[in-house]
């Protein structure tokens, strides 16, 4: 693993259907400057700049990079921008990561957004090109036949997505930068939505979000100097595979298994539930908590329903799953990732506000992206390891 | 509304060539900027700027000699929507009559509030709000009257950005044989020669072992539908709603593909199902896989999960 690693600054914007006010420039400097304030630092201390967001049809602007580098203070400075699709928030810490964990740098500053509104990501994911062409309109067209064949192996009940959707978005009340923030949510109230893609209702589904998140990783040394605790990376992995094989399981893919074995490895950690006291998981449609319950070992194949049900991943659970209220409650692509990296630090730095985790010590942060093929994960921890 | 057997005449009264005003200094130094571009109020005894200027304030005092440049940018007060213009009105689509106050002045002054481009009967749009910020529009011709400002319109808040980019895609020889294929009726595929997989459509190797396939194999049009969506959004590029996108295993085939199914309503399909190609006329043929209309069921018993659990 390298060097020690700490985050010693978080930046998030608020996440809104649309931010009129501000170009996709201010949107980014916005997050980037929150978090080095939190670090205690300006552009001036920062050595390198990695950013990271989903694909460049989303908004139309090309090498978003190239643009960006005024923004966040990269003259003279590296700047790379990373690509994993959804899952890009996660790899694009990652990279970052590994530029302290290398010895490269001892601050790097790392931003990912997504500004929706500037288009419609339904259609920039359903390109539709002529000689292959493709009945699956937008990501939850793709899912669902996924979460179909979840339920059907599993034995999975009806009301399980409607559970996740609904404690989601009760956590998300508790978080001041979410997105969805629906007073008195009820099951009922989910229920009551039109089924956009059976078996996924219009509230077990992401919302459609601006925003833009940042942190600053550190080196030990630059750790040692900032002013607020810092989040120590206990873990960092990714893996990936291809969309399309013979003999995939693409309810509960290999790459995601793989990856999670290896954080784990690298951080010590043999049973998930016990070893760590809370995730932050990437769950874009409410279905994908009990997928990924069973992908990332946190209970046996096929149970991962069951714990959802137990109320296991609710903020009084015993393994919080999405405090912050998730992918679910906001969603600006590219930095939904991010976000959970971040959100991670910030539970086991203490400070997460009024979403914290009572004495969180270490915290997963997991992104994936495509067709469930790139996944991003870290274990943070308040403690050096 | 005189009755109509009242015996009725127009008339008109209009001086010739219109009156010949003073403005006196304070109006004339207003209507002055005006022409030249520039919105000016006057301040009060009292301090206040007042916008647009007259000569004596509210108190009945005369206001200073002092003219003071106020705007360009505004903001709006109260407005009043007007969805259908009368004939006399400034525009003859949808705008808004609004109390318009420009930075730096104490009073507001009543113009046209032009918000683009709407259907006459238009309800008011949502950017039509108190706290609007709005900027003169100039006429390019000015002399001197308060219709140089042409109206009022909003900043510059987003630009549309066209993208575009053209391209001339090739199918490579693997697609372009498997739509040879379906150009004749036929559903080919390639069986891996690491693996014995078999992919249809074929991509000329194998995602798992990396190796080119050559090994050519047909297989038929029916098979199981795995899995599957009920799609319910509508979209211009997708079939009308609801509608079935499923992941069908044909006989033969290790890897399923996504097609439509139809000839059934969208609640009633199953997974395990068993169904078919139903292929367009043979007229309309051509080298595309739009020459299989879809997948409709067929008439044989459903496959045990079991049997396509490993598909999925
Ligand atoms: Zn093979």
């Amino acid at each position: 693993m390298g060097e020690a690693c700490a985050v010693i600054g978080v930046g998030q914007t608020h996440y809104r259907s649309r931010r009129n006010d501000v170009s996709i420039a201010g949107l980014v400097r916005e997050a980037a400057l929150r978090a080095l304030e939190d670090a205690g630092l300006t552009f001036k201390d920062i050595d390198a700049v990695v950013v990271g967001k989903a694909p460049d049809l989303f908004e139309g602007v090309m090498m978003p990079e190239a643009y960006l580098a005024d923004a966040l203070g990269a003259r003279g400075k590296p700047m790379m921008r990373v690509h994993t699709a959804g899952s890009v928030g996660g790899s694009t810490a990652l990279v970052a990561a590994g530029l302290v964990q290398g010895g490269v740098h001892d601050r790097v500053l790392v931003v990912a957004w997504e500004k929706q509104s500037e288009s419609n990501a339904t259609w920039a994911l359903s390109t539709h090109p002529p000689l292959t062409p493709s009945l699956v309109v937008g990501a939850g067209g793709y899912f669902a036949p996924h979460i179909r064949a979840y339920m059907r192996r599993t034995g999975c009940p009806d009301h399980i997505g409607t559970l996740v959707a609904v404690k989601d978005r009760q956590n998300a009340l508790k978080n001041p930068y979410a997105h969805l923030r629906i007073e008195g949510i009820s099951r009922e109230m989910v229920e009551a939505t039109p089924m956009l893609w059976e078996p996924i209702r219009y509230l077990e589904t992401c919302p459609s979000s601006d925003g833009a998140a940042a942190m600053v990783l550190a080196s030990e040394s630059a750790a040692r100097q900032a002013p607020n605790p810092p989040a120590w990376v206990h873990g960092a992995a990714m893996r990936s595979e291809p969309i399309f094989f013979a003999g995939r399981d693409t309810v509960n893919p290999q790459a995601g298994k793989d990856c999670a074995a290896d954080v784990y490895s690298q951080a010590g950690i043999t049973d998930p539930r016990r070893d760590l006291d809370c995730a932050e998981v990437y769950v874009p449609f409410s279905w994908y908590e009990p997928m990924w319950l069973e992908n990332l070992g946190f209970c046996g194949d096929g149970e991962g329903w069951k714990l959802t049900e137990s109320g296991a991943t609710a903020l009084d659970g015993d393994i919080p799953w999405n405090a912050s209220g998730g992918v679910l409650s906001s969603n600006p692509i590219g930095a939904s990732g991010l976000i959970r990296f971040a959100e991670a630090a910030q539970q086991v730095r203490g400070l997460a506000g009024d979403h914290q985790v009572d004495g969180a010590r270490r915290a997963l942060g997991h992104a994936y992206g495509g067709g469930a093929q790139f996944y991003a994960m870290w274990v943070v921890g308040s403690a050096r390891p | 509304m005189p009755r109509s057997n009242s015996l009725t005449a127009d008339h008109s009264l209009a001086f010739p060539g219109g009156y010949t005003r003073s403005v006196g200094p304070v109006i004339g130094r207003f209507l002055t900027e005006l022409r030249d571009g520039r919105l000016v109020g006057v301040r009060t005894a009292a301090g206040g700027v007042l916008f647009p200027p007259v000569e004596y304030d509210a108190d009945g005092e005369p206001v200073t000699e002092e003219f003071v440049e106020v705007g360009p940018d505004c903001t709006v007060g109260t407005y009043a929507w007007v969805p259908r213009p009368r004939p006399d009105h400034p525009l003859d689509r949808p705008f808004a009559w609004a109390l318009i106050t420009p930075d730096g002045a104490d009073t507001a002054m009543l113009h046209v509030l032009d918000l683009g481009v709407f259907d006459l009967g238009a309800k008011p749009p949502k950017t039509l709000r108190a706290g609007l910020r709005v900027r003169p529009k100039w006429r390019a011709e000015r002399t001197g009257t308060i219709g140089d400002i042409e109206c009022f319109r909003p900043g510059v808040t987003a630009i549309n950005a066209p993208v575009r980019a053209d391209y001339r895609l090739s199918a490579g020889q693997a697609l372009s044989r498997f739509l040879g294929g379906i150009a004749e009726g036929r559903i080919l595929g390639h069986r891996c020669g690491v693996c014995g997989k078999v992919y249809v459509p074929m991509k000329g190797m194998c995602p798992v072992d990396g190796v080119p396939t050559t090994e050519e194999v047909e297989v038929p049009g029916t098979g199981t539908v795995t899995t599957f969506a009920v799609n319910n959004i509508p979209d211009p590029r997708a079939p009308e709603v609801p509608f079935v996108s499923a992941y069908v295993l044909l006989d033969g085939a290790d890897i399923a593909m996504v097609a439509l199914v139809a000839g059934i309503p969208a609640g009633e399909v199953r997974m395990g199902m068993r169904v078919r190609a139903v292929w367009r006329p043979r007229e309309e043929w051509g080298q595309t896989m739009a020459n299989i209309r879809w997948f409709e069921p067929v008439d044989e018993p459903d496959v045990p999960f079991d049997e396509i659990k490993d598909y999925l």
